[in-house]
């Protein structure tokens, strides 16, 4: 099981590394096979856990699924005292090459990386399908105004700093100046 | 052996509704066996590779109600992986091909797709509750199925699940003519909602006992909810945000006073904590009250409230509210039964939160306790000894140290003499959660003291092996036994191979067993199911038997090996 994508496969869009494995022929996305993906997230995952080691991770000094607060709890009591935001309402503009027009997007409203392509492939879905075969690359523009890939750095960090999201055609990428965070360089 | 007819012996069996009682009927003899089986209307099953839905639908014919358990325990702090199972779409599809006329379905920790919620919308016409608990993959589009196609539908209860928001849509696919809603819970829903297809449907609903509304709902439709609702039994608050001086309060204010039903209240998840006067007439006949969804209110915000709720029985909050506050509730709530205390914040140990003071307080107070969940800072023994005195009737204690391995700060030692005399006051104790520095002493007394402990939550104690070999021996009733980072090993796990054929589940994670351990026992015990977690990708090339094992799930079961599970699960 495992339900990726919502039945558009052939314009999948997949946060990930480009130039990734895509062993499967589909058009238009940015692929990678399932355990890739897994390692390229397990750097930014929230629940290290995923990283399958069994040292204690530790964020902020605490241990991993310690304390034992169910998650639900964990994201819908907190956040509210310290005042960040209440995490709700992030509205950031979408654009995607070729499409006509942008959209905006609450990220404030997603979870983590994987609601976040789930979400892009809705709203885009129909311009993926007509775009021709080519591959894209999800970027944001920073609090410092350089445009950086999606996906190097922690969930929240991201939402803290993300001004706007692209979605770029790979071809244009490497004319582009797309800057790395020094976490994924390592 | 049957002096009476069927019907006589079955019209008995009508008297007979726990699912204890009811399984132990069944085994009385052949004939008992036929005459449950098919009067029996309610299935509890808690874990869902147990048995195979076929294998229900052929025993119970009559089956009305389901009840359905998933993942394990720890999958609530993030310890199973996303996709691990737990998958209740091939339940309902089962159930949907067979003539089984189900009202009910109550689920926790399953995975639910919205193309399993249209179908069960669809297959059964007699539909009339729908409860899941802490379950995900579904979104607001199956739950606008519930609501569109359940003509009988009495409770939808959803709490706290993760659930993809599609916008409001679904409150408004309820039709016009359904009017037989007697409990309806989305506050754990997060997107906006048709506040007046809300109203429209809390007017068409006579039969409304139980609302819980989520967070998007402002005060001012409260008030036209109520003005609707007054017989309202339990009430979830969204939003509780306005200006006292404004009108919309006053009339607040007004019907607050007519809804003199409310036993239950709960919610707040947005706050003005000076709006919370005008809920003051409804405290005295409180019996509930969670305020743990309510970070908006400080301690004495809570503190005043409560001195109104001379009646609780139930009473969950956040440690903010301190333990001068925790003093006031032990002096107000001479009724209180249950107690939980969850951490504001559990990232910041600075905070003045609960103590063992605060526990003392209430134990000294509250006679009737009987149900405990508290994070605090720390414990001493002398505290958790005070406490055993006062309070002989824990049915459930669950004390969590957010230092894991916090020794008792006034004297430096293990908490070991603390647990211990909690577990020999408490004969009733079923289920016992422990935290703080802990050696294989007080696995000892667990041991010794605990006979009728069922379930066992134990993180980062004990010294050695003998630590768990005591449990398992001396706990008889043990039904669940979860342990993360223990120093328990391969001797302990392999002593006595049959107890778990006794249990539900075993989980450990993070302690000492190896590869080699589980595989003797998976092949020794065909009952039993022995999964591997392992996410690390070492496993799939190196399968030599002196590996640990990250994380163990063994459960038993009568249907063998599962066929849905993830690549990175093991099954041995």
């Amino acid at each position: 099981m495992g339900k990726e994508g919502l039945g558009l496969e052939i314009t999948d869009l997949r946060l990930g590394l480009p130039g990734a494995n895509s062993d499967s022929g589909h058009r238009c996305d940015v692929m990678i096979d399932k355990n890739e993906k897994k390692r390229a997230f397990s750097e930014i995952s929230e629940d290290d856990v995923e990283e399958g080691n069994r040292k204690k991770t530790t964020i902020k000094n605490q241990v991993v699924g310690w304390p034992p607060v169910c998650s639900y709890r964990k994201k819908n009591s907190f956040s509210d005292k310290d005042g960040s935001a209440k995490a709700s309402k992030m509205y950031v503009k979408v654009s995607m090459d070729g499409a006509p027009f942008l959209r905006k997007i609450d990220l404030g409203m997603h979870e983590g990386y994987s609601h976040l392509a789930k979400a892009l492939e809705k709203l885009f879905g129909e311009a993926l399908r007509n775009a021709e075969s080519c591959e894209f690359v999800p970027i944001y523009e920073d609090k410092d105004g350089d445009w950086m890939l999606v996906g190097d750095v922690p969930w929240e960090m991201f939402m803290e700093s993300c001004k706007r999201l692209r979605i770029m055609k790979s071809a244009d990428a490497k004319g582009f100046g797309v800057l790395r965070s020094k976490e994924a360089l390592n | 052996m049957n002096y009476f007819p069927d019907e006589v012996v079955e019209h008995v069996f009508d008297f007979i509704t726990s699912h204890k009682d009811r399984n132990s009927v069944s085994l009385v003899c052949k004939s008992w066996y036929k005459i449950e089986r098919y009067s029996r209307q309610r299935v509890f099953i808690g874990n869902c590779y147990s048995i195979t839905p076929q294998r229900l639908i052929a025993r119970f014919p009559g089956l009305k109600s389901l009840t359905l358990k998933g993942k394990p325990h720890f999958a609530d702090f993030n310890l199973v992986p996303h996709d691990w199972g737990g998958f209740v779409d091939p339940w309902i599809k089962a159930l949907a091909k067979s003539r089984i006329g189900l009202e009910e379905l109550r689920l926790k920790r399953m995975v639910v797709s919205d193309d399993s919620l249209e179908l069960l919308s669809k297959s059964f016409p007699n539909f009339k509750s729908l409860v899941l608990v802490s379950c995900d993959g579904f979104t607001t589009d199956g739950v606008a199925a519930i609501a569109a196609n359940c003509r009988f539908l009495r409770e939808l209860d959803l709490q706290e699940n993760e659930v993809e928001d599609h916008r409001g849509h679904w409150l408004s696919c309820f039709p016009e003519s359904c009017t037989s809603l007697v409990s309806l819970n989305f506050a754990c829903l997060k997107g906006e909602i048709n506040l007046a297809s809300l109203e429209r449907l809390v007017a068409r609903s006579p039969n409304l006992k139980s609302l819980r509304l989520n967070r998007v709902v402002p005060l001012d439709t409260l008030q036209k909810l109520l003005m609707r609702a007054p017989q309202l039994v339990d009430l979830g608050i969204g939003s509780y945000v306005d200006d006292p001086s404004s009108e919309v309060f006053s009339k607040l204010k007004a019907v607050i006073q007519l809804c003199n039903s409310i036993r239950s209240l709960s919610g707040f998840l947005e706050v003005a904590p000076c709006c919370m006067s005008a809920i003051y007439p409804i405290c005295e006949n409180l019996t509930f009250l969670n305020l743990s969804y309510a970070p908006g209110l400080q301690g004495n915000d809570l503190t005043k409230l409560v001195q109104h709720c001379r009646k609780l029985q139930r009473l969950w909050i956040l440690d903010c509210i301190g333990d001068k506050g925790l003093g006031v509730v032990a002096s107000t709530c001479k009724e209180l039964q249950e107690l939980r205390v969850f951490p504001s914040d559990p990232f910041d140990a600075g905070n003045a939160a609960v103590t063992e003071e605060g526990l003392v307080l209430i134990s000294a107070g509250c006679p009737k306790l009987n149900s405990l969940l508290y994070f605090c800072h720390q414990m001493t023994n002398a505290a958790l000894i005070t406490v055993a005195k006062n309070c002989t009737n824990f049915i459930r204690f669950r004390l969590c140290i957010l230092d894991p391995v916090k020794a008792d700060p006034v004297t430096n030692q293990p908490l070991d003499e603390g647990f211990g005399a909690i577990v020999r006051s408490n004969k009733s104790l079923k289920r016992l959660s422990l935290s703080g520095l802990l050696t294989d002493q007080v696995f000892l007394y667990i041991g010794m003291y605990a006979k009728k402990l069922e379930m066992l939550s134990i993180a980062f104690a004990g010294d050695s092996n003998k630590g768990m070999l005591y449990v398992l021996n001396g706990c008889k009733k043990l039904r669940k036994l979860e342990i993360r980072d223990c120093p328990f090993g391969d001797v302990a796990l392999l002593e006595d191979m049959g107890k778990y054929e006794t249990m539900r589940s075993l989980w450990m994670s993070s302690c000492e067993v190896t590869l080699g351990a589980c595989k003797i026992l998976a092949k020794k015990m065909s009952s039993l199911n022995v999964e591997i977690i392992n996410e690390s990708e070492q496993l799939e090339f190196s399968l030599d038997d002196r590996l640990l094992v990250d994380k163990m799930y063994l459960y038993r079961t009568l249907v063998g090996h599962r066929k849905d599970k993830p690549e990175y699960v093991l099954l041995l």
